[in-house]
């Protein structure tokens, strides 16, 4: 059981091959498709006694649309991890489902679930253009700087006069004719690449060098200068567009990342020091985040300001335990519940088990791009993987944790379920990437440099079925 | 690299359990707040249109839900609404609910906790919820006689069984019709809402539990359970001046009846209510007798057991011409129409208060007994003896004394008349406080605004005549 494919006392000529579990990819993946689609006629029973008429055309088309996306991995990617699709296929479809569930709300019915099917799609035709495109995850290595300033640039870009708009108090979106656009979801991507880069580049210089304090690392003055940038473009978009979520997420993913790169505790604990310096600031001098951070806190002392979040109260405390069934609740009462709100609805009509279930899922999400992070062998990968993972489970915790209110609420999507298509999208891709590199982790390939770290052999030993070929 | 992986691994687990931890709490802590919120729409949308239980007096309903075609699916209705609203209250949508509509509202509503078995199972079968039923204490004759004999007159009237404390009979007049209230057409109950709001005598407030009045010389039933409790016999003989003059001031309190003497027995000043007298038992025994009789009765907390009620007040700490007055029931002291019947059924039942009650039972859909109310011990107010003594001042006041419009042939009864003075420009209150036995049962009657003499025999000859009437109805 203790083999791996670099051995630790293994023949030169030994290989590994990881069980491709295609077919149980396949087979989870009608199990998720069922799930949303089973939501969606459940809607129709409750609320009106029958299936919709158009379930044949509904469940071709989901299902379909599933399936293209399992033939491209089974062509681009045998070697993929086969858990991750059929999750992100079960919480697109619970969304879809929501979204098509609160469209019914208003006479005449909305029809945003399916304008939802067809970001959905274009996500996944990304999806599978990205699959064909990226052979190799270390071709996104090369620039980092460039991409570095394309992800600030794309993070400010609602500060540009007439293009960036603002909702709800924060200036987070762009508009661009009829489309609506979050650019910090597209920043999240190309950050997280630009970081790696660039991390795998100057780990050894960010944490070899330094004087030791207090049973710390220290780095050097002057090393210290990309977390300063960061820090002050997570204040700018704190300060200007007033999104705490934001600032939050971009700052924590690049401590983070740091951390991994270095190996280094001191960058946490600085990082933690500066964060906590720059929502103390936030809320001492910017109105929103103390507004928001009222709202989370003594929500009924402002009926009126705080409406939506105690309208999301109401509606989970309504749905209790098991929630009141899907299509039997409210939602339409909390403005936003078809985005910023989804999971406050998820709670309200399939209960708290319901949206611990949810919770659930995206925990395996995150879990499985971690794991394929200590599965690849190639720091730039590991790095990616690991940021990429890590930014998806701070979104959900923030946006989760805003609506149930273990924290302030802040405007971010929660993935593959809020209406939008521009988190949508990019949150395909982000999975895409993660298969990608999950498929050069397990791929059979003759052992390169030897590899001696013992975690490393743990982690492998006890990933499923590894089978040695001679 | 793994290892620093590994450690954010463990805080993305964190944060997940945060998240878990957090949804968990919820529904543990924080959700049946806000389900019981008025301000919750969801749970008001729901229940509003709710097939609600009844409410019964004997098995005759007060209220009840009718199926309805309009957005609600029911409506609720309100028999001979205005009689028995003080009980029932109103259920409304906008403007909440009050009486047993609110204090009984989640076993109407059938969310209560005993009715956990009997909503599990209309879940499992499908079938559609349906409230508990209010079984009241009251007894229909008596609340119908006393909302009669008040006439239109303002004021309340509460009836008591000693024995047990059950509400008979809860009357308070000017009243509302709380069909207006419920009203599915909810323009309709803003209207209604507005102009009762606007009306004169404010018909809305229940006189006979949640509102406090001075009960002037009925006071004089603590005041004498006081004095018995400290030494004093009926027989006692007690200094009453024509006029007393308070100490301390140049103030003086004049008798406005004859009371038959300058020194005159206990009995004797009670059933002519003798105010220099009683004035004077007050300042012998001291403002803290007179307050611990009083909380003895109930004085200072919400008396009712399963409904809402005011607590009736005894002052502070009166200076000695304040005791005097309270005393005799003037000054600050303030109570219900309720906490004076209990007064009047702690001396009828031996010195033993007991705890009013309305409600006797509550009845899921299939008759099935979810709670029952057992009648409660307030405390010992006096001795057996010592009530007994008192028993005998009261029924002196009905055979001989201020209270004569008080009597019914052939049953012992007896009482203390009261009228109280609020402001000179503002015509007095009549009381009038006492028992009969067989039926057993004690009564408050309180008339709130009629132009009579400032006496009590004036106020003996308004008040008694209803309390008359409420023990006929129950003979």
């Amino acid at each position: 059981m203790t083999a791996s494919r670099a051995g630790v006392g293994a023949p030169d000529d030994t290989v590994v091959v990881y069980r491709k579990r295609r077919n149980v990819e396949l087979f989870m993946d009608l199990v998720a498709v069922s799930i949303g689609l089973g939501g969606w006629a459940l809607i129709g029973l409750d609320q009106n006694g029958t299936i919709p008429g158009d379930w044949p055309w509904v469940v071709g088309l989901w299902t379909g649309m599933a399936l293209a996306v399992h033939i491209a991995i089974r062509i681009r990617l045998p070697y993929a991890d086969p858990l991750l699709l059929p999750l992100v296929l079960t919480v697109n479809g619970l969304g879809l489902a929501m979204i098509h569930r609160i469209d019914l709300i208003p006479d005449p019915v909305f029809h945003d679930a399916t304008t939802q099917l067809v970001w959905t799609g274009l996500g996944m035709a990304l999806f599978i253009a990205t699959l064909f495109v990226l052979n190799d995850p270390r071709e996104l290595q090369r620039f980092p700087y460039l991409l570095f300033l394309a992800g600030l640039a794309l993070l400010l870009l609602p500060l540009v006069p007439g293009l960036g708009t603002t909702s709800g108090g924060s200036t987070i979106w762009i508009h661009l004719g009829p489309f609506s656009f979050q650019p910090a979801e597209a920043a999240k991507v190309v950050l997280t690449i630009a970081f790696a880069g660039y991390l795998v580049d100057h780990s050894e210089v960010l944490s070899k060098v330094g004087r030791r304090v207090l049973g710390l690392q220290l780095p050097r003055v002057r090393d210290l200068g990309p977390i300063v940038v960061m820090w002050l473009a997570s204040l700018a978009v704190l300060v200007f567009e007033n999104d705490l979520g934001t600032s939050m997420l971009f700052f924590g993913l690049f401590v983070m990342m740091l951390y991994v790169a270095t190996e280094l505790p001191v960058w946490p604990v600085l990082g933690a020091l500066l964060m906590t310096l720059g929502a103390w600031a936030g809320y001492a001098f910017t109105y929103h985040v103390k507004v928001r951070v009222d709202a989370w806190l003594h929500p009924f002392n402002n009926v009126d300001q705080n409406y939506q979040i105690i309208q999301a109260e109401y509606g989970l405390a309504w749905g209790g335990l098991t929630g009141r069934g899907w299509g039997l609740g409210r939602p339409g009462l909390t403005p936003l519940a078809k985005s910023d709100f989804i999971s406050a609805a998820i709670g309200e009509e399939l209960g708290v088990i319901g949206l611990m279930a949810v919770v659930m899922l995206y925990a395996l999400i995150v879990s499985r791009g971690l794991r394929i992070s200590l599965t690849t062998d190639d720091p730039f990968e590991k790095l990616l993987a690991a940021g990429l993972s890590f930014v998806f489970a701070l979104q959900v915790f923030a946006i989760i944790g805003g609506v149930t209110r273990l924290l302030p609420l802040t405007g971010l999507t929660t993935p593959f379920m809020s209406q939008g298509g521009s988190s949508m999208v990019i949150n395909w891709m982000i999975i895409a990437i993660l298969l990608v590199v999950s498929h050069q982790a397990r791929r059979p390939r003759r052992p390169e440099a030897p590899v001696t770290q013992r975690g490393f052999v743990a982690d492998f030993a006890s990933d499923d079925t590894a089978v040695i070929l001679p | 690299m793994n290892r620093p992986i590994r450690k954010v691994a463990v805080l993305a687990a964190l944060l997940f359990f945060a998240l878990l931890a957090n949804i968990t709490y919820f529904p543990l802590f924080r959700a049946d707040a806000l389900v019981n919120d008025p301000a919750n729409r969801r749970v008001r949308d729901a229940q509003f249109a709710q097939d609600r239980g009844a409410i019964l007096v004997g098995s005759t309903p007060i209220a009840s839900s009718v199926p309805d075609k309009g957005v609600f699916a029911y409506q609720r209705v309100y028999a001979d609404g205005p009689m028995w609203a003080p009980v029932t209250g109103y259920y409304s949508y906008e403007f909440g609910r009050t009486g047993l509509e609110q204090n009984y509202n989640a076993e109407l509503a059938g969310t209560s906790d005993s009715q956990f078995l009997t909503r599990l199972m209309d879940t499992l079968s499908g079938r559609h919820r349906q409230g508990a039923t209010v079984i009241t204490t009251l007894n229909a004759k008596a609340q119908k006689a006393a909302w009669d004999a008040l006439g239109s007159m303002q004021g309340a009237v509460v009836a008591l069984n000693y024995r047990t404390g059950a509400v008979l009979a809860m009357v308070s007049k000017p009243s509302y019709d709380p069909n207006r209230l419920a009203s599915v057409d909810l323009t309709k109950a803003s209207d209604a809402w507005t102009s009762l709001n606007d009306a004169t005598g404010s018909p809305m407030s229940n006189r006979a539990t949640q509102e406090i009045y001075p009960p002037g010389s009925t006071f004089k039933l603590v005041t004498a359970a006081a004095a018995l409790e400290n030494g004093m016999s009926p027989e006692t003989q007690v200094d009453a001046p024509v006029r007393l003059k308070l100490p301390g001031t140049n103030t003086y309190l004049p008798n406005e009846v004859n009371c038959g003497g300058t020194r005159i027995s206990l009995i004797q000043a009670f059933a002519v209510s003798c105010n220099t007298a009683y004035a004077n038992v007050g300042l012998g025994l001291g403002a803290d007798k007179l307050r611990a009789q009083a909380d003895a009765f109930g004085f200072g907390k919400p008396l009712g057991l399963g409904f809402t009620s005011a607590a009736s007040h005894f002052p502070v700490s009166p200076n000695e011409p304040e005791t005097a007055m309270s005393a005799i029931g003037q000054y600050d002291v303030a109570a219900s129409p309720l906490q004076m019947a209990v007064v009047a059924a702690g001396i009828a039942n031996d010195g033993v208060v007991m705890q009013p009650y309305l409600v006797q039972e509550v009845r899921s859909p299939s008759l099935q007994v979810l709670e029952s109310t057992t009648p409660k011990k307030l405390s010992q107010a006096m001795t057996a003896q010592h009530a007994q003594e008192e028993q005998r001042m009261m029924q002196a006041v009905v055979t001989s004394g201020t209270g004569t419009k008080a009597q019914v042939p052939g049953v012992t009864i007896g009482g203390k008349t009261g009228t109280a003075q609020t402001i000179p420009s503002r015509p007095p209150y009549a009381w009038f406080v006492g028992y009969a036995q067989q039926p057993d049962v004690a009564i408050a009657v309180f008339i709130e605004s009629v132009n009579i003499p400032r006496n009590d025999i004036a106020g003996g000859a308004l008040a008694g005549p209803v309390f008359a009437a409420v023990v006929k109805a129950l003979q």
